[in-house]
Parts: C-alpha cells; sequence; structure tokens
C-alpha cells in the first residue's frame, strides 16, 4: 500500500482499539458488550495486516499467539463459571461478587468479567481466521 | 412506522434479487452488502442497539473475508438456462428443472407452516410480554445490570453464551485444520 | 402484518438461492439472506409500539421496555452465523484449488 495509507492507518488504528476496549469494558451500562467490542478490536487488527503488507513468517507467529490468546480466553469464561460452585452458591454461572448500585462503572458482580472473557475470546477468533486465509493464499502464490 | 419498515424490506428483497442474478461474483458481494446494511437501519428502528453494533462491524468483517475468497478466482456465475443447446441439438435442462420443482414445493411446505402461524401473532407493535416480564422487572436486583441484554446474555441465559464460544472455538479449530498446507513437525 | 410477509419473501429468495445456483459462493451468499431474515423475524416479533430501548436510565418513571429476550438469542445467532460462514468460505476456497472452479457440478471425483 501507498504510503499515505499506512499513515493514516497507523493514526486510526489506536482510536479504533480503545473504542472497543470502551465498548467492552462499559458492556453492563450501555448498549454492546464482548461480542461487539470484540468485532470491533479484530477490525482494528485486520486494517493493521491490510496496510502494512503481509510477511509470512511474522504472520505465522501471530496466528500461533492469537490461537493461544483464544484458548486461554475461553478457558477463562469456563474457570468464572465453575468458580460459582466454591464460592457463595452451589449454582453453576451465579452472579458472586457484590452487585454495588446500578449504573456504576464497577458494579454488577461478574458480569463484567465475563464480558471481558467473551470480547478477547471473539476478537482472537475473529482475526485466527483472517490470518488463516492470508497465510494460505501467500503460501499458494509463493 | 411499519410503513418504513417495508420500504426498507422491499429494497432489501430487490438487493437480494439482484446479488443472486448478477453475472460478476464481486457485484453480487456488494449487493449482499446492501442486504446487511439494511438490517443494521431495521435494528435501529426497532430500538435494538446492540445488535446494530455488532451486527455492522460483522457485516464489515464478512465482506472482507468474501472478498479475499473471491477475488483470485475466475469471479464469473455460472448461468443456468432452461433450454440446453449442445452440437446443435436442444434439449431440456433436467437438473435444473428439478432443482426448481424442489424449490416450489418446499416453499409451499414453508407457506403452510407459516399461513397457521401467522394468526397467533399480535400485530406489530403489540406484543405482549409473558415470560421476559420477570427478567425486566427483577434484572435490576438480580443481576445489577443496567443494560438488560446484557444481563439475560451473561446472568440468566449463561448456558447459551457458553455455547455459543464453544461453537466459535470449533469453528476456529476446523477452519485451521481445513487451510493447513504441510504438515507440523 | 405486511412486515412479516415481507420477512417471509425475503426467505423464500434466500432458499431459491440455495436450491438453484451451481455456485458454490452464490449458495453461501442465498444462506446468509435466510439467515437475516430469520434475525429480523425475531426482533420484530419482540417489538412495542412506543416504548424504549432495553437500558435502565435511572429513570423510575420509566417502565416501557422492548422485550429483550429476543435481542439476546439474536446476538449470540449473529456470531455464530459469522464462524459458520467462514467455515464454509474455507471449504470453498478448498475446493477452488483441487477442482479449480466453483461449480459443484464438476465436483464430482466421489461419484464412483
Amino acid at each position: 500500500m501507498s504510503p499515505i495509507v499506512k499513515k493514516v492507518a497507523q493514526l486510526m488504528v489506536g482510536i479504533i482499539f480503545m473504542y472497543g476496549i470502551y465498548i467492552i469494558v462499559h458492556g453492563h451500562l450501555t448498549p454492546g458488550g464482548g461480542f461487539a467490542g470484540g468485532a470491533v478490536i479484530s477490525g482494528a487488527f485486520i486494517l493493521l495486516v491490510l496496510a502494512f503488507g503481509s510477511n509470512v513468517m511474522n504472520l505465522k507467529s501471530r496466528e500461533e499467539g492469537s490461537s493461544v490468546v483464544e484458548s486461554v480466553a475461553i478457558l477463562f469464561f469456563l474457570l468464572l463459571a465453575v468458580l460459582a460452585f466454591f464460592i457463595g452458591t452451589t449454582i453453576f454461572f451465579s452472579n458472586y461478587l457484590p452487585k454495588g448500585n446500578i449504573g456504576e462503572l464497577i458494579s454488577a458482580g461478574v458480569i463484567p468479567l465475563y464480558n471481558i472473557a467473551v470480547g478477547v475470546e471473539v476478537a482472537a477468533a475473529l482475526f485466527t481466521i483472517f490470518l488463516a486465509l492470508v497465510i494460505y493464499k501467500e503460501e499458494i502464490s509463493t | 412506522m411499519e410503513l418504513i419498515l417495508s420500504i426498507l424490506l422491499l429494497f432489501m428483497i430487490a438487493g437480494a434479487l439482484y446479488a443472486l442474478f448478477a453475472k460478476d461474483l464481486l457485484s453480487a458481494l456488494i449487493a449482499c452488502g446492501i442486504v446487511g446494511y439494511g438490517l443494521v437501519i431495521c435494528f435501529l428502528l426497532l430500538k435494538a442497539p446492540d445488535l446494530a453494533i455488532v451486527q455492522i462491524v460483522v457485516e464489515s468483517i464478512t465482506l472482507i473475508i468474501m472478498v479475499a475468497v473471491v477475488l483470485d478466482s475466475t469471479r464469473e456465475d455460472l448461468k443456468e438456462t432452461i433450454v440446453l443447446k449442445e452440437k446443435g441439438v436442444s434439449y431440456i435442462n433436467a437438473k435444473y428443472v428439478f432443482n426448481v420443482l424442489t424449490v416450489i414445493v418446499l416453499a409451499l411446505f414453508f407457506l403452510f407452516f407459516f399461513n397457521q402461524a401467522i394468526d397467533k401473532l399480535e400485530p406489530l407493535g403489540q406484543h405482549v410480554t409473558r415470560m421476559s416480564s420477570a427478567y425486566i422487572e427483577h434484572a435490576a436486583e438480580k443481576t445489577g445490570s443496567a443494560n438488560l441484554v446484557t444481563g439475560v446474555i451473561f446472568d440468566f441465559r449463561g448456558y447459551d453464551t457458553l455455547g455459543e464460544i464453544t461453537i466459535l472455538f470449533t469453528a476456529v479449530v476446523g477452519v485451521l485444520t481445513i487451510l493447513r498446507l504441510k504438515g507440523r513437525k | 402484518m405486511i412486515v412479516y410477509i415481507l420477512c417471509f419473501i425475503l426467505f423464500q429468495v434466500g432458499l431459491f438461492g440455495i436450491l438453484t445456483s451451481r455456485n458454490i459462493i452464490k449458495i453461501v451468499i442465498g444462506l446468509s439472506f435466510m439467515e437475516f431474515s430469520v434475525y429480523l423475524f425475531l426482533v420484530l416479533i419482540g417489538y412495542i409500539e412506543n416504548a424504549s430501548a432495553p437500558i435502565l436510565t435511572g429513570n423510575p418513571a420509566q417502565t416501557n421496555f422492548v422485550d429483550p429476550l429476543p435481542q439476546a438469542m439474536v446476538l449470540t445467532a449473529i456470531v455464530i452465523g459469522l464462524a459458520t460462514k467462514g467455515m464454509l468460505l474455507t471449504m470453498a476456497i478448498r475446493i477452488y484449488k483441487k477442482f479449480g472452479t466453483f461449480d459443484i457440478r464438476k465436483v464430482t471425483s466421489l461419484k464412483g
């Protein structure tokens, strides 16, 4: 891509990334949540790959890293759900942390933690699918 | 409200028909984008901002992936006609006729059930909340979340979300398995 | 009531696309039309006239909300649809590499 596209992508990626994190963290107060924010963050990564071209060896390590992040996120989600057996009640998926006041950022018990886990999971999953396609096309053409 | 939604849906149906009959695959994908982004406006009109955010991002990513798949191929659609001509002899394309007949039978099948279901539905905008009225009343003190949709997803119906991210994980593993060219050492 | 019927017509258009086209990409497009019509139908059922979006704003007089249950179901369904669409597209790209075409009539190597 031309230097103009690269520069604009550099300037925009930080803002898009921050917007995605905002959507994830405020998921229990405003519209949005883990799914939407994760998709926005993966869009920021895809923009970087599209603008700066592809170097196969570099992308392969990225792919392994993102698939590991995805697996860790899904384990974290399960761990949060199973922890309810040991803390407080004995109900799967129960909300065992204190609720706090409605409308504040730190409230709603476990729900923000679930949001963060699902956001990381969705972002890593979409980015891994895209990277697998890009690596495949690079390997075909060489 | 119903009028605006009907006009939007007519646009979406026109875009869908164009996408199915376009000659170039790339223009078919652009027309598929008409339907997806029209759906975003419908969600905004129907007071569902969460869905609108998710749908607009997911539609963009899907279009990028589809264009990446289509761009290196021959890109032309394969037209089918009822009458085939080969070496000066014209005969009827039996496979295509069979497919169209299947479509008609299945369409009548779905129409029968839709006709039965539409009598039970309330008209648009007069929905009576039976089950979710409990969710709406007790969501505030039971989950502490101001966004009711997030409360329903992660608290009342946590199993749904667990199954959903399991499917996402399985799809990623499947994609990595299918697209691997050389075996790993 | 006419909105439900238009939704049903969009579903039938997707069905027509799936069953009559020979191109794999067109089949994926038809599948996504069917998905879109089902999402819209579920959200239309939960819509209430003059109600607000299901987000508590701290105003106690506000008790009239749109039904949040169909919206939660559609939210999970959208992401599942994206995952299945990615899976179908990777299968299509492998078929294109092996047979050199997207035509499903030419994919006959298992046929005796």
